[in-house]
């Protein structure tokens, strides 16, 4: 069992330790984090044969460049059609690939896509805060954000001799058309808002992080008083603030607000979302609560399927 | 239009694929807020097959579920057979201490808040002290714990414009409501004072220092005390 050791030439803005998350603790002010596009960190860290949710890197467009300085170990990569240089191959973001020393990993913005998340084939060595690895933005908490200079190792690294190309699934490609259920604050909009969510066109800003995406289009009109009791948000609240222009929420929301929400996207559509840049466009299909549980079995039946044909096979 | 909703006729409203909203009132209400515990602890009691969390705020309760494994209308009835039924443990909140000190330069809005409700800086701190708080949720950021009991006469509208940069520790007022930061923030609350105590306790075992509906209680601190409690482990 060996190390291997990465030293950061430059990352940009928002590049951070990310994993499965930390469930369970919104009643105290805490999101779950984890990656923008769950399916990306889910996929890479599947094809090297480790949990789902083992602690990975999660790259913005910013990009990444590091060095491996000690050691050798197999990666995967997946989410976003990123340009990925592995020492002397020219990749996309679908790929499991092997580093040596002195092997250099350019991660640069590609053709699309948003995030990408890479997943190392041993574990990486990263604080964690109430049990999870996953950096959240605004405190720092957690494996925190990559910058230059910074060093990552990698414990207990494995070699797989498994280098290959991994399918990108329909499902982690950038989605427009986000299927959404209507309210829980329907009451407080006027009744032209809800044609208006389901029916004009929106635009990504460039008002997005790990927090929220601000979206631009149709304004939403409220029917009074702005002010509601603070109550509890999720990932995927359409929240609509004083200007009438909806905010989708994503992995590192607030966890209450006193914004009215008009609708909630169901959840397995945001990793699709997470991979839209700004100007693209998006629009809103009402769905009722009934049709968001049966896509949500659907998807999952899918997405197992997808998986268990990239899953690395236990060694014989 | 459905009817508004009540303590005991709360409304129910699917969210998504995986949650329920549950209203209790649609403004802030005593009665609304102790409906919100209620379900929450019974919930905990008997939880709902495939329950992943419950987030309680002011007059609602979030209950998250696995869509894989429950759905709307089943978690709806499971919670509807749960209103009015009595918590199995003590109700009986905790009372937690929170030390403030309400000393330069920890109070920059202390002389601010006397003038707006003309009272004295001395009888502004009193005032504070005397509130009877209670937690009524976590919100906006890790830790972020709103105690509603702020009295009358030191409730103010929040500022017209935040102010950067303000530390993790500071007590913080607007309306009905105080808070002791977490995070170095912008806030548009009045800053009366700052606490040693951590809400975010970095203990393990009880990360956070305040369960909702726990009582809070202020004691202050001079500057001295403060600065001798900073300089010790966080273990308050």
């Amino acid at each position: 069992m060996t190390d291997a050791v990465f030293q950061i030439r430059s990352a940009g803005p928002l590049v951070s330790v990310q994993d499965g998350g930390r469930p369970g603790l919104m009643r105290f002010g805490v999101p779950n984090s984890g990656p923008m596009d769950r399916k990306a960190l889910t996929i890479a860290n599947t094809a090297l044969g480790n949990p789902a949710g083992a602690a990975g890197i999660e790259v913005s467009l910013g990009g990444l460049v590091m060095d491996l300085v000690e050691g050798a170990v197999t990666l995967a990569i997946a989410g976003g059609g990123f340009i990925v240089e592995a020492g002397a191959q020219r990749l996309g973001s679908w790929a499991v690939f092997t580093l040596r020393a002195g092997d250099t990993l350019t991660i640069r913005r590609g053709p699309w896509g948003a995030w990408t998340c890479l997943a190392f084939a041993g574990a990486l060595d990263t604080p964690t805060w109430l049990g999870s690895a996953s950096t959240h933005a605004l405190s720092g908490f957690g494996g925190g954000r990559l910058k230059a200079g910074d060093t990552l190792t990698v414990r207990n690294t494995r070699l797989l001799d498994d280098d290959r190309l991994l399918p990108c699934p329909v499902s982690a490609r950038p989605r427009n058309r986000l299927h959404a259920v209507f309210g829980p604050q329907g009451r407080c909009f006027v009744p032209e808002a809800r044609g208006a969510l389901f029916g004009a066109p929106y635009q990504v800003t460039d008002a997005a992080d790990r927090m929220g995406v601000r979206l631009r289009g149709s304004p939403l009109e409220l029917n009074g008083a702005l002010s509601i009791p603070s109550e509890p948000i999720l990932r995927g609240s359409v929240q609509v603030a004083g200007d009438g222009m909806p905010a989708v929420l994503m992995a590192d929301h607030q966890t209450t607000g006193g914004y009215p929400k008009i609708a909630t996207v169901l959840a397995d559509d945001l990793d699709g979302f997470a991979q839209l840049r700004p100007r693209d466009p998006v629009g809103f299909i009402e769905i009722s609560p009934e049709r968001a549980v049966a896509i949500a079995r659907q998807r999952a039946q899918s997405f197992a399927t997808y998986l268990s044909s990239i899953a690395r096979r236990a060694s014989a | 239009m459905t009817a508004a909703p009540t303590p005991a006729r709360p409304r129910f409203t699917p969210v998504a694929d995986h949650a329920v909203l549950v209203e209790f009132a649609e403004a802030i209400d005593d009665d609304a807020h102790a409906a919100v515990l209620a379900l929450d602890r019974a919930l905990t009691d008997a939880p709902c097959t495939g329950l992943r969390e419950s987030v309680p705020a002011f007059v609602n309760l979030l209950v998250d579920f696995d869509p894989l494994l429950s759905d709307h209308a089943a978690v709806t009835a499971h919670l509807t057979a749960l209103l009015g039924v009595k918590a199995g443990r003590s109700a009986a909140p905790a009372l937690r201490e929170v030390t403030v000190c309400y000393e330069p330069p920890f109070a920059p809005d202390l002389d601010a808040v006397a003038r707006q409700t003309g009272l004295s800086p001395e009888a502004v701190v009193n005032a504070h002290l005397l509130g009877d708080y209670r937690v009524f949720m976590y919100g906006f950021a890790p830790g972020y714990a709103y105690l509603a009991g702020v009295p009358e006469a030191l409730r103010l509208d929040r500022k017209p414009t935040p102010v950067r940069g303000v530390p993790a520790g500071s007590v913080i007022i607007a309306g009905p409501q105080c808070l002791v930061t977490t995070l170095t923030m912008p806030t548009g609350w009045w800053i009366i004072g700052r606490s040693p105590t951590r809400i975010l306790t970095g203990d393990e075992a009880r990360p956070f220092l305040f369960d909702v509906g726990d009582r809070v209680q202020f004691r202050r601190v001079s500057a001295d005390d403060f600065a001798r409690m900073e300089s010790r482990p966080a273990d308050d």
